[in-house]
């Protein structure tokens, strides 16, 4: 490694604030990433500090060097295998107001030899608990390096860079091993880690039991050495303050209450997403509807401005649209989790959740599946249970993601007319209504497939709940910006590709299909030409066929061959329905500036004179876009975090199954 | 008696983990024989529940608990 850049990975328990400090160090040059020859993501960032670089890898939080859940598999085999991207230096995050578990791994850290700077975090909240420590003698006492830090308020961040830059030569003695030298495992420290994290990983029992009766008298005997170590340097009030914490927790884990607050806010989640997001919505969909009429009056009509105005514009626009929904959704549940709440959601919810073969923190990835299903099912990795962790898995994408909002908000608009009036906007409660859908499949199919898969493991739920704290704007904003870049950056690929290619099945057909309209239509005089020619022009192009070839399957469920495209298309991504749908009807119709809902409503069902978009057929889209599995992001994430091509082939049946039948009871029933 | 037995806001010390999948955990979790433990929430439900121990919150269900064993100081 050059003497111009550093290495630092960031090391420490959950909640000890850890990628908070990261934030603070990073700010904006951060991105995710993934580690070197395997598709686990990681946190990097860097930062410039007295002409040095600082990269700064964060691991997922872990309470112990023996790893029990994927979380801690990722970190530990981080720091044991770290291949071509060495580690220079670990900064360990400790909260102040917890020492002696925060310790715990902070000595097995230590134990492998690495240099060490330990940042003793949230400093200020544990003077409040009446928890005061000497940082020198700390120092002294584990023979590292100790800065007192409060990541939150950027309080201490100078002075541990500048430890950063001193720690050379790391001064730091290592903690266990010299007095134990002639006990087995401390031979090799690290090749007895080894086997047992490749124990854990290909689940042999057999050596985590053999290994179980060490490490637990290894650990005893750590905590022993550490309490003695607290003993001489922290001073801890004997009648300690009732601590905020304490006092909410009385009101939100309370039997009525503690509900009454969690309803409370799902329910304000949900009005949020609606009324906030109305009005930046009305003047995207505005912009983009300017946008492809400026198109189709300065260029010369031909194939671009066409492609442009009819395919990419419409197309880009109607998921653009949706960014304030997404935003708005991912900052509540960042704001949920930063301030600590959504443990408490897990800790009330665990009992219920246990039944239908989940744990309660399977409610956090469920939580996060209404925004997305893929961030959602890499956060089951702190679920230690392997089989409660796959049933999660399995079972996440049946909430109701934000990509299914796009989709949602079209047609519940078509259902009902907006008014501005009334306090509860009543297309905040029918959406509230698809979301709850979406959460009573994912039990009832929770429940089927604790029946139907083997038990290994016992289901366990042991679960830290921190203290309560004011969520922070930075780690909130960083968060979103995260998720809704990737959002928008991923998502608009695929909707761009395919707008161009529904523009072009849509505006070509094969061999003279359209001439031959034209000829047919060439002593029509009716008023109605033009709108004649281009419907019957889009029933003979490619996308009109492929509709048609799919139309026997759906026509059940109440579809058209146009909302067959669609289906089509969502298989990329399911908000590229409205896309489609925009790009559908805006080839062969002139009032482009006209908004969507518009268009839809006019619409007929061929050869009647019956409205298309009808409740029977709303209803059932709306139920098939709840349920079906039409996210191949989704399934290759499944296949990554199982490690097997039979759960998301198992994920994609069982959903797209029960889709297709309830949307043709749906149908069936309301016509 | 068992840390599941323990009256909300009851105190004890932890003389016994029970040997089970669990052990390991619930000592890294700072759950080892002459730590002290205080019963502190209810879940709504009547389970999981809270305790103190050594100054954070630890939630786990009653079953789990039955394997910590305490006596009252």
């Amino acid at each position: 490694m050059s003497h111009s850049s550093k290495h630092i990975v960031l090391v420490g328990n959950p909640n000890s604030g850890k990628t908070t400090l990261f934030n603070a160090l990073t700010g904006m040059n951060q991105k995710i990433s993934n580690l070197p020859g395997t598709t686990i993501e990681k946190k990097a960032g860097h930062f410039k500090y007295k002409e040095l670089v600082f990269e700064i890898t964060d691991l997922p939080g872990t309470y112990s060097i023996h790893p029990k859940g994927q979380d801690e598999i990722i970190s530990i085999e981080y720091l044991l295998r770290t291949g071509d991207h060495p580690i220079d230096l670990i900064v360990f995050v400790a909260d102040a107001g917890n020492l002696s578990r925060n310790l715990l791994l902070y000595t097995q850290v230590a134990d492998l030899g690495y240099p060490v700077v330990l940042a003793l975090n949230m400093t200020d909240l544990a003077r409040k608990k009446g928890i005061e420590t000497d940082i020198e003698k700390l120092s002294a006492e584990l023979g590292v390096i100790v800065c007192p830090i409060n990541a939150r308020s950027e309080e201490g961040i100078g002075p541990l860079k500048d430890a950063l830059i001193k720690v050379e030569n790391p001064f730091q003695t290592t903690f266990f091993e010299q007095e134990n030298k002639s006990s087995e495992i401390f031979v090799n420290y690290r090749n007895y880690l080894d086997e047992h994290l490749s124990a854990v990983k290909s689940g042999d029992t057999e050596n985590i039991e053999k290994n179980s009766k060490v490490i637990a008298d290894e650990t005893i005997a750590r905590y022993k050495k550490i309490d003695a170590i607290i003993h001489k340097v922290v001073n801890k009030d004997k009648y300690p303050k009732k601590i905020l914490t304490e006092k909410i927790d009385k009101i939100l884990l309370h039997p009525v209450y503690g509900f009454i607050a969690f309803y409370a806010t799902l329910f304000i989640i949900f009005q949020f997403i609606f009324k906030l997001a109305d009005y930046p919505m009305q003047w995207i969909e505005a912009v983009f509807a300017f946008c492809s009429e400026t198109v189709k009056t300065l260029m010369p009509e031909n194939a671009f401005s066409s492609l442009l105005a009819d395919g990419i514009i419409p197309g880009i626009g109607g998921v653009i649209v949706f960014l304030p929904q997404i935003i708005i959704l991912f900052a509540l549940i960042a704001i949920l989790e930063d301030s600590g709440y959504m443990t408490r959601v897990s800790f009330i919810t665990d009992r219920l959740m246990r039944k239908f073969g989940l744990n309660g923190k399977s409610v956090v990835p469920l939580i996060g599946g209404m925004a997305c299903a893929i961030p959602s099912i890499m956060a089951t990795r702190n679920i230690e249970n392997r089989k409660d962790r796959l049933i999660t898995i399995l079972v996440t994408p049946l909430m109701s993601c934000s990509a299914r909002l796009p989709v949602y908000t079209l047609l519940v608009s078509l259902m009902i007319v907006n008014d501005h009036s009334r306090w509860v906007d009543a297309r905040g409660l029918i959406l509230l209504g698809l979301y709850l859908m979406g959460f009573v499949a994912a039990l009832v199919f929770a429940f089927i497939f604790k029946l139907v898969l083997k038990q290994k493991q016992k289901s366990y739920f042991v679960l830290e709940l921190p203290d309560y704290r004011k969520p922070r704007l930075k780690n909130i904003f960083l968060t979103v910006k995260e998720k809704a870049s990737d959002f928008v950056f991923n998502a608009g690929k695929i909707i761009v590709i395919v707008s161009i290619i529904l523009w072009f099945l849509a505006s070509y057909a094969p061999g003279n299909s359209f001439e031959t309209i034209d000829n047919k239509y060439s002593t029509y005089t009716g008023a109605d030409k033009s709108l004649l020619i281009q419907s019957e022009k889009l029933e003979s192009s490619y996308a009109g066929r492929l509709g048609k070839v799919i139309e026997p399957v759906i026509r059940p469920l109440g579809y058209d061959w146009k909302i067959g495209i669609a289906l089509i298309t969502s298989f990329a991504a399911r908000e590229v329905f409205v896309g489609t749908i925009a790009t559908i009807y805006s080839v062969g119709d002139s009032e482009d500036e006209e908004t969507l809902t518009a268009v839809l409503s006019r619409q007929k069902r061929a050869g009647t004179n019956e409205d298309l978009y009808a409740l029977p057929t709303i209803v059932s889209l709306l139920i098939f876009y709840a349920f079906a599995m039409q996210c191949f992001s989704t399934l290759a994430i499944t296949y990554r975090e199982t490690g097997s091509i039979k759960w998301p082939v198992v994920q994609f049946l069982y959903m797209s199954g029960f889709a297709y039948l309830m949307s043709l009871l749906a149908f069936t029933i309301l016509s | 008696m068992n840390a599941s037995e323990l009256k909300k806001g009851e105190s004890a010390k932890i003389t016994l983990v029970e040997y089970s999948d669990l052990q390991n955990k619930l000592i890294e979790m700072g759950c080892f024989e002459g730590n002290a433990i205080k019963l502190l929430h209810v879940a709504p439900l009547g389970d999981p529940i809270a305790f103190d121990i050594n100054g954070y919150i630890l939630g786990l269900r009653k079953e789990e608990a039955k394997l910590i064993h305490v006596s009252l100081n």
